[in-house]
């Protein structure tokens, strides 16, 4: 478990990180979200240590981060970079030697990832001779070629392809389960939504939210439902303990205190016409961010 | 779930100096995998051979045979005389006719007992003049003193090839980190080894290049004049080389401190030329100085306590004999303990200006910052 406690972080007189705390668990996957300049990368890097915190530490299972501990995390800052005119594999056995591997060892899981990303056949090139998206996929082999102990990544969705991010997915999904912690960060709130186990919120340099997916989705919205009938749905207002949060002809959303609240309205919906849908509401992810950042 | 036990915590990353030695490796490889720095490597050693063959033989390349038209009196005493190409006539005024057809370039006639005249048309050769002279009496105290046009030229040579190597490896320890800054590689290697051991491994990469250059040029040098049995080349200038590739070493490691330190405070390799321009100028003046002053003990004596010029200005005079051991040795002690104190400026510039981009950082407001 690798643990932020009350990080903060001043470039000259503009403070950037107010007492950042979270925790990223092992074998889970923690999104971390937030606006542009909110903090996320300047976090990422303090974590890494490339960067200094100007107080709070990073701890893993309760003690200080170590040099040994940070050379086995797999890092992809946002700003992506390798070396343009060198090829992929020999990138990729100097990134695997300084992180500690034998110059064979590197070799060999260098090809594996390579091979596994779709890169198999273009081991010698350069990397400035593959396009945008595979120099992306090489970039995401450059972060896992020391077999990390935990994966910290900065924006790893941004500029691939479905099928890129697929991919991607599966082997980050791979490291997690062999019960490493993944922290990454992303704009896209929909693939977070779906790809994460648990969840940071991050805004002006505060956290705003933390914990896992299903907890904050609790936390931030009280418990909604939709009912659409072929009847005017009108008399819903007058349904005690519900609260109509949006109305429109044969469309409702309520909110109710409780499941057998919403049952109630279902009964009195069936008698008045017939029902098309009845749900429960989950309150997407975009509308939470909007509201927790406000 | 089961909290995994982390015993690397405590232990550190791969060591300073595997992380440096793995560096220097990289850096090394890309250069002799490069065409362009292969071909001009083998240009530029070609041509200090060239020179070192020709500066040997410049003596007899210059010489040329002058023909002369001579009478019958003076051919005994003129075809004596070595360079001349002798064409005898009956006549004084033969003579005179074939210097003004242009067939000879000069003439003489008269007799020993009589006197010689040279006759020529616009002017006379002076080595016939010379040769047909009575000349003083000449006493050489040091014959073996080193002649001014070969001090010229080997201080010329000393400076040339230690500009041109710094030159050369300080612009490439320079783009090397400038590329690793633009391309933003240097995120993912600070995050894996410290900024120290990434700079140390550039800056004996980067030597150790250098250093087998210039190893090879007084091998080179030597070698020449193995070959062409130079007595100038192999006992004037064995120990003069010795001293040149300590010094140069040393104060390349320096040099190139200097040159990554600058390369880190730009974003950008199209920004290297200016922010690196003044390190230029400094690699620039003992080569402009060695060509001005390299007959002048004085100034020689103080470049050569000068960190910059000192890997010129010593060979120079211990090739001069203008100097001792001890001045030498004080010399490269001079020069060692600048190096220490560049490589300590420079890690502390690039350090702290490696991850800054944007527009180029300003040196006073890198060493002012705190940490």
């Amino acid at each position: 478990m690798i643990s932020l406690r009350g990080i903060d972080r001043s470039f000259g007189n503009h403070q950037v990180l107010h007492d950042v705390s979270f925790d990223v668990a092992p074998g889970r996957m923690t999104g971390f979200v937030g606006a542009n300049g909110s903090g996320k990368t300047t976090t990422m890097r303090i974590i890494l240590g490339v960067l200094a915190p100007s107080a709070g530490s990073v701890e893993v299972d309760g003690v200080p981060m170590g040099a040994g501990y940070r050379s086995r995390i797999g890092y992809m800052p946002e700003e992506r970079g390798l070396y343009p005119k060198m090829s992929l594999i020999d990138q990729l056995v100097y990134l695997g030697e300084l992180h500690g591997l034998t110059a064979a060892d590197a070799r060999r899981r260098g090809t594996d990832l390579l091979e596994r990303l779709g890169l198999g056949e273009r081991l010698t090139d350069t990397l400035e001779a593959l396009s945008l998206g595979n120099q992306q996929r090489a970039q995401i082999a450059a972060a896992l070629v020391h077999d990390p102990i935990a994966l910290i990544l900065d924006e790893p969705f941004s500029g691939l392809d479905p099928m890129a991010v697929e991919t991607t997915l599966e082997v980050l999904r791979d490291v997690a389960d062999a019960g490493a912690p993944v922290l990454f960060s992303s704009h896209q709130l929909d693939l977070v939504e779906r790809l994460c186990d648990d969840l940071v919120i991050i805004s002006e340099g505060r956290v705003r939210a933390s914990g896992s997916r299903e907890d904050i989705r609790a936390r931030h919205s009280s418990p909604e439902w939709t009912l659409v009938t072929t009847a005017d749905t009108g008399w819903v207002r007058g349904v005690p303990g519900v609260e109509v949060v949006e109305f429109d002809g044969g469309h409702v959303r309520f909110r109710a205190a409780s499941a057998e609240q919403a049952d109630t309205v279902l009964r009195q919906a069936v008698e008045r016409g017939s029902v098309l849908s009845f749900s429960p509401l989950n309150r997407p992810l975009t509308e939470i961010f909007a509201e927790v950042v406000r | 779930m089961t909290t995994p036990t982390t015993p690397q915590t405590h232990e550190s990353g791969i060591s300073f100096s595997r992380a440096a030695t793995i560096v220097a490796k990289r850096e090394i490889m890309v250069r002799l995998r490069s065409k362009a720095f292969v071909i001009s490597s083998i240009i530029f050693l070609a041509a200090v051979l060239a020179s070192a063959i020709i500066g040997t033989q410049a003596g007899s390349l210059f010489q040329s045979t002058t023909s002369v038209a001579v009478t019958a009196d003076a051919a005994e005493t003129i075809g004596s005389l070595e360079g001349y190409e002798v064409t005898e006539v009956s006549t004084q005024d033969e003579v005179r006719d074939l210097i003004l057809d242009g067939t000879v370039e000069a003439g003489v006639v008269g007799s020993p007992t009589d006197g010689f005249t040279v006759i020529g048309e616009r002017s006379a050769p002076e080595g016939l003049i010379q040769a047909l002279s009575i000349t003083p009496d000449v006493e050489l105290l040091d014959p073996n003193a080193p002649n001014p046009f070969l001090t010229y030229f080997i201080g010329l040579g000393f400076g040339l090839v230690f500009f041109m190597s710094a030159m050369t490896y300080g612009n490439t320890i320079a783009q090397s980190v400038a590329e690793e800054k633009q391309t933003r590689i240097v995120e993912i290697l600070l995050a894996t080894i410290p900024a120290r051991a990434l700079l140390a491994g550039k800056v004996i990469g980067n030597s150790l290049l250098a250093f087998a250059q210039i190893a090879l040029v007084a091998l080179m040098v030597i070698g020449a004049g193995a070959a062409t049995g130079s007595a100038i080349l192999l006992d004037g200038l064995g120990i003069p080389l010795l001293w040149f590739v300590a010094l140069f070493t040393v104060g390349f490691v320096m040099i190139a401190a200097l040159y990554a330190a600058t390369a880190s405070l730009v974003s950008r390799v199209e920004d290297l030329a200016s922010a690196t321009s003044p390190i230029m100028m400094l690699v620039m003046i003992p080569y402009i100085m060695v060509i001005i002053f390299n007959n002048n003990p004085t100034v020689l004596a103080i470049m050569s306590y000068v960190p910059f010029s000192a890997p010129v200005a010593v060979p120079m005079r211990v090739f001069l004999g203008t100097t001792t051991v001890w001045e030498s040795v004080l010399a490269l002690a001079v020069l060692v303990v600048a190096t220490v104190i560049a490589i300590r400026v420079a890690a502390l510039i690039y350090d702290r200006s490696l991850l800054r981009t944007g527009k180029r950082v300003k040196v006073s407001e890198v060493l002012r910052a705190a940490g």
